[in-house]
């Protein structure tokens, strides 16, 4: 079941940003992180550390590496640091990353 | 090659006012800053929320006058730019959109600011544990607005952010306070000094008015954290507070014992620092202009002791005024005249740091947290494993971490130097700063690989 | 305050003296460790954890026979560390490759394997791999690629792993392990020993020591009577963030260590006590990297350091007893941890001079003295 965002939006006047999280369409506003999209969408995990155990982003500011995910194909990407940009293609790392990214979505 | 004469790591209320100073004074200023604005965590997005965001409350609003000086013909700045080496000469290293960029200039300036002291506790780990100051940036860059949330730990942030939340209209189910009747009292005696910071401790009694007035129900004394995962995705939250075991659920569990200077730039650089027991915490150690023990660097914000945006501004300027007397742009007794209004700022603004230090502590099962809490969140170490490296004989942060691996994951031990330090001290040892080393953030191999020859050349 | 004689101490904590410890230990020794501080240079702490026998004494053919012996030596000597101290060491021999970019290093080091090959025998064999074959084998190598040489009996292991199982191996066995001991003097005591102050101004007595103390030898050996000095040389190593593929191939400069980080190293310079990370040779050391195996270049660095060597004069180890204080001896060499079996058996044996102990001559430090005086 899917979890329910731990945060409250509010529609934002600027508009909508559509980007990908795993093949699912998502909406996100302009001017967030890879990682506030994240946390906006949804409550569950963003990533399986190296142990399995489910993280989502953290410091929010580029220090704890734990908002780690795959933005259009680049493995370890800290999400925090990043703007959202239309048509972007998000995938949850499960585990470490792979050498290559850029998988297909499941 | 670009050159200048002052490169500013981080554009906070420090960097951001020591830049303008720098460049009204005539020097050419390079300012980097790994965020895609100016503005810092306190004043984040300010440039651009405008009063979109009211709750953020007016202080925040202060932020926006420091953002329009860097409009300045001497004043460059990159923005998304993480800086990844400093060295002696100095010159600077950055990496931006997946190349690396050089400069070298006459005199750097260190403002990366501060970061939250980390609070580990059993679960801190789990999705919907963050920490509070974290939740401030989702509502300042992204409007973002926790649900539902609790609030636990101690500091003035805690109110403050309790307070944007409540004005944003969603308030928060309870703010659980670490500190106790006893911290309070023992803090009392620096409150006479504390009345030079007037206005921040009328704001404080204001925000906890506001608490009070929204009906967010309060307890003190916390300790004991303990976070699990329950349905739905819920946190279960338990702690002990004035005798009793307490358990609350919620979506979203926000934590905060304070902040910490952000040093692992400054480590890097090579600078000497010190420990600072009252403030649990590591600073570099600077003059009264930031100027630190290696050549051509200084630091100056939180970076170099928490003091907050006010003192980092005055901090700013004051190191600016130092660097344009050394640059040859301003003479030693216009400095120092120059300095008098900002050092009186920074005297008051630093007075209630006293109190502050004692009546929000970190509880000392956040320093040297129970066997089960992970250490290193990078590398899933927890206080046991640490405790057992030390048992088998490593006596210090380096030993600790080639033993258990804990400080060797991406985050490169912000996480977790604080917290290792901590099971030492309580062992007994006191431990030297840990080492910082070049890359002070992860770079691609491919491109260190793409390096020119004459961005390698060293100064 | 003087505490009781310790039948031997070991004057240095790292992989090479707590290898000398255990086996002594084993032969049921009765002894002291004495690990100095955690801001020491420790080699120990900073080596790439190859078990590595090509190119090894290619002109010294007792250094060769002695290499050869402990990289046999290494499946059973990890089996008993790992039995001993419950850590897995991450040890595989499967063999390894030495990758060169450059056709004129290749036809050197290949002449030196020859050498090493008339020295060994059938004990060695190595193969030239050309560029295109190993291509072949391995799709991810790069086109800048000359060719490479290969040893089946060439492996790694966790290095840090390792230390931390002969500690907590050292310490099982009843073994004693000083913290924080550094030895600033060491004489002999009247009536037979050794006095040993330490820089926090504890004072030690020891019937027998055995030097074993890397960068922090010279002194000490010179109040021994050694004639040996020990210089650093400085590699300098990146390691990457953790991959969940397996990287197709061991090389002797680039290596996936078993937490899946990809570890590069393989860099030297005589620049005296300075451990620093250098922007030169990071840059260099990543381009090695992405030219042998491109798809590195995606891959981040997560941590760079430089770490010294612990190098006698020829480069080859020394296992010396000084000929003015009988019951003390020197031990130094900077491949700690491919010699770790046969310095935790033989050497020990030597050192405790039982009847089947080795003849270890061709290491002495005889050879200096000799040159000096030529």
């Amino acid at each position: 079941m899917k979890i329910a965002s731990r945060f409250l939006t509010r529609p934002d006047a600027a508009g909508a940003v559509h980007l990908t999280v795993d093949g699912e369409p998502v909406t996100a506003r302009p001017g967030d992180t890879v990682a506030a999209a994240l946390l906006a969408h949804s409550g569950d995990a963003s990533r399986q550390s190296g142990k399995g155990a489910p993280r989502t982003a953290f410091c929010m500011m580029g220090i704890c590496f734990d908002c780690l995910v795959e933005v259009d194909g680049r493995p370890n990407s800290q999400g925090c640091m990043i703007p959202v940009r239309a048509g972007m293609v998000l995938r949850r790392q499960r585990g470490l990353r792979p050498l290559a990214g850029g998988g297909e979505d499941a | 090659m670009r050159d200048a004469d002052l490169i500013i790591v981080g554009a906070g209320p420090a960097g951001m006012a020591a830049a303008a100073t720098a460049a009204r004074g005539g020097a050419r200023v390079l300012l980097l800053d790994e965020q895609p604005r100016a503005g810092g965590q306190i004043f984040r997005n300010v440039g651009m929320n405008g009063d979109t965001r009211p709750y953020l409350g007016r202080d925040y609003g202060a932020g926006k006058p420091l953002v329009e000086a860097l409009d300045d013909a001497n004043i460059a700045a990159d923005f998304g730019a993480t800086v990844w080496r400093i060295e002696a000469g100095p010159r600077v290293l950055w990496s931006r959109d997946g190349a690396s960029h050089v400069c070298r200039a006459r005199h750097v300036l260190l403002a990366g600011g501060a970061q939250e002291r980390p609070v580990p506790f059993p679960g801190w780990t789990l999705p919907g544990v963050m920490p509070a100051g974290a939740a401030q940036i989702l509502m300042k860059s992204s409007g973002l607005l926790p649900r539902d949330a609790i609030l636990a730990g101690s500091g003035p942030l805690l109110y403050l952010v309790a307070a944007q939340m409540i004005d944003a209209r969603s308030p928060p189910r309870a703010l659980v306070e670490t500190q106790t009747p006893a911290m309070l009292l023992q803090a009392s005696r620096h409150l006479p000094r504390a009345l030079l910071a007037a206005p921040v401790l009328f704001k404080g009694l204001g925000l906890l008015r506001k608490i009070r007035a929204a009906g967010v129900a309060r307890f003190i004394g916390a300790a004991n954290f303990r976070a699990t995962a329950v349905e739905h995705g819920d946190i279960a939250f338990s702690f002990t507070a004035q005798g009793r075991d307490h358990r609350l659920t919620t979506p979203l569990l926000l934590t905060h014992q304070g902040v910490v200077p952000a040093t692992h730039m400054s480590r890097a650089a090579g600078v000497a620092h010190e420990w600072m027991g009252a403030q649990q915490a590591l600073r570099p150690m600077t003059d009264t202009w930031g100027g630190t023990d290696v050549p051509g660097i200084h630091v100056a914000g939180d970076g170099a002791g928490i003091g907050g945006a006010d003192a980092a501004q005055a901090a700013g300027r004051l190191a600016a005024l130092d660097i344009l007397h050394r640059l040859g742009l301003l003479g030693r007794q216009a400095r120092d005249r120059n300095a008098a209004p900002d050092r009186a700022r920074l005297r008051r603004a630093l007075a209630i740091r006293p109190f502050l230090d004692a009546a929000y502590a970190p509880l000392p099962e956040f320093l040297s947290p129970p066997d089960e809490t992970i250490v290193c969140r990078c590398e899933e170490v927890t206080a046991a494993d640490i405790r057992r490296a030390l048992i088998e004989g490593a006596s210090g942060p380096r030993q600790v971490k080639t033993a258990t691996r804990a400080g060797m994951g991406p985050c490169q031990g912000r996480m977790c130097d604080p917290t290792v330090r901590g099971i030492l001290s309580s062992c007994g040892a006191e431990p030297a700063p840990p080492r910082a080393r070049s890359p002070i953030k992860p770079v691609k191999l491919g491109e260190l690989a793409a390096l020119a020859p004459h961005q390698e050349t060293e100064a | 305050m003087a505490t009781r004689p310790s039948e031997i101490t070991i004057i240095g904590g790292g992989v090479v003296g707590l290898s000398v410890a255990l086996g002594l230990l084993q032969a049921r020794r009765r002894v002291t460790v004495l690990d100095g501080s955690d801001g020491d240079f420790r080699a120990s702490q900073g080596n790439f954890g190859l078990v590595w026998l090509q190119g090894k004494g290619a002109d010294f053919a007792p250094y060769a026979d002695w290499t050869r012996d402990a990289v046999a030596a290494w499946p059973g000597f990890a089996a008993m560390l790992e039995e001993l101290s419950g850590t897995g060491l991450a040890l595989d021999q499967s063999g390894g490759f030495e990758v060169f970019t450059d056709r004129a290093e290749l036809e050197d080091f290949s002449a030196a394997l020859e050498r090493q090959q008339a020295h060994l025998g059938n004990r060695f064999s190595h193969e030239i791999v050309a560029a295109d074959d190993l291509r072949r084998m391995h799709p991810g190598i790069g086109p800048g690629v000359v060719g490479a040489t290969f040893c089946a009996l060439d492996g790694h292991v966790n290095p840090l792993r390792l230390l931390r199982a002969l500690r907590s191996a050292v310490s099982a066995l009843g073994g004693r392990i000083l913290s924080g001991a550094q030895v600033s003097d060491i004489a002999a005591a009247t009536g037979g020993g050794f006095d040993l102050s330490l820089r926090d101004g504890r004072r030690l007595g020891a019937e027998r020591v055995v030097l074993c103390a890397g960068l922090g030898t010279t002194p000490l050996a010179t109040q021994l009577g050694f004639v040996t000095r020990v210089r650093p040389q400085r590699g300098e190593l990146l390691i990457t963030e953790r991959l969940a593929d397996r990287l197709p191939f061991l090389s002797s400069t680039i290596r996936q260590v078993d937490e899946g980080g990809v570890q590069i190293g393989g860099t030297k310079a005589d620049v005296g006590p300075d451990d620093s990370e250098t922007l030169g040779m990071m840059a260099t050391l990543a381009r090695h990297a992405v030219t042998v195996f491109p798809a590195l270049a995606d891959v981040r660095v997560v941590r760079a350091w430089g770490a010294l060597r612990v190098m006698s004069p020829d480069g080859y180890p020394v296992y010396a007893r000084s000929p003015r204080h009988p019951g003390a001896y020197l031990v130094t060499c900077h491949s700690g941890v491919t010699l770790a079996p046969l310095h935790a058996t033989a050497l020990a044996e030597w050192i405790d001079e039982t009847s089947n102990a080795p003849d270890l001559e061709a290491f002495d430090e005889n050879r200096f003295a000799l040159s000096d005086a030529a």
